[in-house]
């Protein structure tokens, strides 16, 4: 059981705001990543709510209780870093039941725990091993390991995958994931830069951006409505196309006429006050479909990268705008320096106005 | 200033020679004997690279050799003679015969043992605190050149310095040595300290810092009870003046002072320089696992430092082994302080005795070899 509060958390170098107006409600059993770019302060966030990094203002509670002032082991937290920080002297035994030791319980006790974590973990044969004697893969189930035995109300996770191989990260991925499953009590807080990662593990996925929070939701809502321009790009590979038009037609639908000549229309409703309006499109790329008809975009295709179930195109640009990028099915090299025409379901045509997802007016 | 012209001129020549030779050397290996032109161009450039290394390290290797590795040997087979009338005799083992059956032998070699563990000790306890205290406060690096800074005085200096220190004159003089005019303020017994005596002096702020003083005082003096009491309760001639590098026995541990003193400052750099070397996160993760900081330091830090403080150790007790300059200048040697390189100077250079001297150096030498070696062998260790 842990419920996790964050109320108007800010964090201070000196006169620097790295994080400021952090507000944050963490439910028992969810497993919340954050993401952002990188110096956003993901990791400061962390290290904040286990107590590495001082607190400047505002509030932290575990369960209802302020966890501001109180040290690091006694607020129920484990955390695994990034580069494992196994400590190089000890087995891989003692360097689970540290914690453990320090807390004066019995061997007894220890045993049992360590012994059970290991076997979960798949290490039971490692036990009496130095860390520097064991892979990469196996340190960080080490590292996760001597999380476990201090049975903690709160992980705390921070890119623990980053120094893994693209294979091995998968797999050490989906154990996180089984771990988080046959642990459904404890809440996890993981850190990533690894938007697969985010979007599988997540039930809500926390993305921060220039000190604050930009948006809180679950994969599917961040990826389905974001709520600004921010989230939008962010989220998704390759990024939303954004393109800049006007409002020509308001109602249940909107009518957009297009910068670049093009005309789309949204299943966002306007008013008839919103005609007029400079706004931009976002247009996820694999929700492009190619069109003999009204085309939001038309272009020529100056690059295509195939990955097998895909394609990629890479339109020639035009004036000022960013590079327009769709993703279509199948295997299409065919299309190169050809001109294309682009359109969209309605329903999957966002729009912003001054950065905001007019969704959430 | 004729001499330290002459010391300035030795230095140019010793250095520009040094330059000038790796220089010229190369050059005529380069230009005159593997010359990387004509039909063995190639060839002659691979000669020239393994022949380099040896052409650089020839002047090393042969000062090595000349002052190094022959007087071993010489040293060896001296022990093994003796000096009469300027002949030498061969007389097998009948000088190391005599050392053992000397007394003065045994003093120097039970000294050197007690030099052995508690100079190393004592430095690199000291030199691991002052690393660590020193290691996250602003003024850490003052402090550390301030610790540091004996290791740039000349074992004569340093004893010279606390010659005064230990300096004794006349009951009713004034004392200049530090030690005894602090051991005078203990004139009651060692419960009458300054801070008592003086209480009823001084302005309202003093006499508040005096109290703190002794609340301070008081909270050590019970920590180290068993100390205290004993120092408490044994006779000790409080009020006069100590000759205290006369103590025997103790004296030696004076002697040792002046050797902490100066190794404290290396030990700290290189264990300051390791500590900086303990990765960041593990000490975190240590936090988070609940160690205080005592735990971190002694169950993070310094087993991670082990191989670093197994180097200090040894190469300051190599140092130990070789002590002389100290004992030389402090007391000679008399009053039971004589150790092995003191020794062997009074065998050879005092009382002429080459035999006795040469066998007394190989005993300094076969006692340190091991030591070096393991030095060594933990220092490369170290560097991998
Ligand atoms: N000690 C410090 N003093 C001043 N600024 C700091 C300090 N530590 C971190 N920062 C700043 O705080 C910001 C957040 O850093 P943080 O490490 O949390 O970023 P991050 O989101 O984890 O980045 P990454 O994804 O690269 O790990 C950065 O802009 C960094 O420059
Ligand atoms: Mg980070």
């Amino acid at each position: 059981m842990a419920d996790l509060v964050l109320k108007n958390v800010e964090k201070a170098y000196g006169e620097v705001k790295v994080l400021k107006n952090i507000n944050l409600d963490i439910k028992t059993g969810e497993l919340i990543v954050f993401v952002g770019p990188s110096g956003c302060g993901k990791s400061t966030l962390l290290r904040m709510i286990a107590g590495l990094e001082r607190i400047t203002g505002g509030d932290f509670t575990i369960d209802g209780v302020r966890m501001n002032d109180v040290p690091p082991a006694q607020r129920g937290i484990a955390m695994v870093f990034q580069s494992y920080a196994l400590y190089p002297h000890m087995t891989v035994r003692d360097n689970m039941s540290f914690a453990l030791k320090i807390a004066k319980k019995s061997q007894a006790e220890i045993d049992a725990a360590v012994d059970k974590a290991a076997r979960i973990l798949q290490l039971t044969p490692y036990l009496d091993r130095l860390p520097k004697a064991l892979s990469g893969g196996q340190r960080q189930r080490v590292a996760i390991g001597r999380s476990i035995v201090r049975d903690p109300k709160v992980y705390l996770f921070d890119e623990p995958l980053s120094n893994l191989d693209a294979a091995l990260r998968v797999a050490t991925r989906i154990e996180i994931a089984q771990l988080k499953e046959a642990m459904p009590n404890s809440t996890m807080i993981y850190v990533t830069h690894d938007q697969v990662e985010a979007m599988t593990l997540a039930s809500r996925i926390v993305v921060l951006a220039g000190g604050g929070i930009s948006q809180v939701g679950s994969p599917l809502e961040l990826y389905e409505r974001p709520e600004n321009e921010f989230v939008a790009q962010f989220i998704g590979s390759p990024s939303m196309n954004l393109m800049t038009g006007e409002v020509v037609g308001t109602g249940s639908e909107t009518l957009i006429r297009l910068d670049s000549g093009g005309m789309a229309k949204s299943a966002i409703p306007t008013q008839v006050s919103d005609k007029g309006m400079k706004v931009k499109i976002g247009v996820r790329p694999e929700d492009f479909v190619e069109t003999e008809g009204e085309a939001i975009f038309t272009g020529e295709v100056e690059i295509t990268e195939a990955l097998g179930e895909v394609t990629l195109l890479y339109f020639k640009r035009q004036g000022e705008a960013a590079q327009v990028v769709a993703k279509l099915p199948g295997i299409r090299p065919e299309l190169r320096r050809q001109s294309v025409k682009l359109t969209a379901d309605p329903k999957k045509v966002h729009l912003f106005a001054n950065g905001k997802s007019l969704l959430y007016r | 200033m004729d001499q330290a012209l002459m010391a300035l001129l030795t230095i140019v020549i010793g250095v520009g020679g040094c330059v000038g030779y790796f220089w010229a050397s190369n050059i005529v290996l380069d230009k005159v004997i593997f010359p990387a032109r004509g039909l063995e161009a190639g060839r002659n450039i691979s000669r020239a690279n393994m022949v380099r290394p040896w052409l650089f390290l020839f002047p090393a290797l042969a000062a090595l050799g000349l002052y190094l590795a022959y007087p071993v040997f010489a040293t060896a087979w001296l022990s093994l003679n003796r000096n009469e009338a300027g002949e030498l005799v061969f007389v097998g083992f009948e000088n190391y015969r005599q050392m053992f059956g000397e007394d003065k032998f045994w003093e120097s070699l039970r000294n050197n043992m007690v030099w052995l563990i508690v100079v190393p000790a004592m430095s690199t306890a000291f030199g691991l605190l002052a690393a660590q205290l020193t290691d996250r406060i602003k003024w850490g690096n003052i402090a550390k050149s301030l610790i540091f800074m004996p290791m740039a005085i000349s074992f004569v200096g340093a004893s010279v310095i606390w010659k005064l220190i230990y300096d004794t004159r006349e009951e009713g003089q004034a004392q200049i040595g530090l030690l005894n005019a602090i051991w005078l303020q203990f004139e009651g017994g060692i419960w009458s300290t300054v801070l008592v005596q003086d209480l009823a002096r001084g302005g309202a702020w003093i006499k508040l810092f005096r109290l703190i003083g002794i609340a301070v005082g008081a909270g050590l003096i019970y920590v180290a009870l068993s100390w205290a009491l004993g120092a408490a309760t044994a006779e000790l001639p409080y009020g006069k003046p100590q000759f205290w590098l006369q103590i025997p026995f103790w004296n030696n541990f004076f002697l040792m002072a002046v050797l902490i003193w100066l190794q404290t400052g290396f030990a700290m750099v290189i264990l300051s320089a390791a500590l900086r070397g303990v990765p960041e996160d593990t000490i975190e993760a240590a936090i988070i696992d609940g160690a205080n900081p005592f735990q971190i330091f002694f169950k993070v830090k310094v087993p991670q430092i082990m191989g670093t403080i197994v180097v200090v150790w040894t190469t300051i007790t190599i140092t130990v082994l070789k002590v002389f300059d100290i004992v030389r200048a402090m007391t000679g040697g008399q009053q039971e302080t004589q150790v092995l390189a003191n020794y062997m100077y009074d065998k050879l250079f005092v009382a002429v005795d080459w035999g006795v001297g040469s066998a007394s150096a190989m005993i300094i030498l076969l006692l340190v070899t091991p030591i070096l070696v393991w030095n060594v062998w933990n220092a490369r260790k170290e560097m991998r």
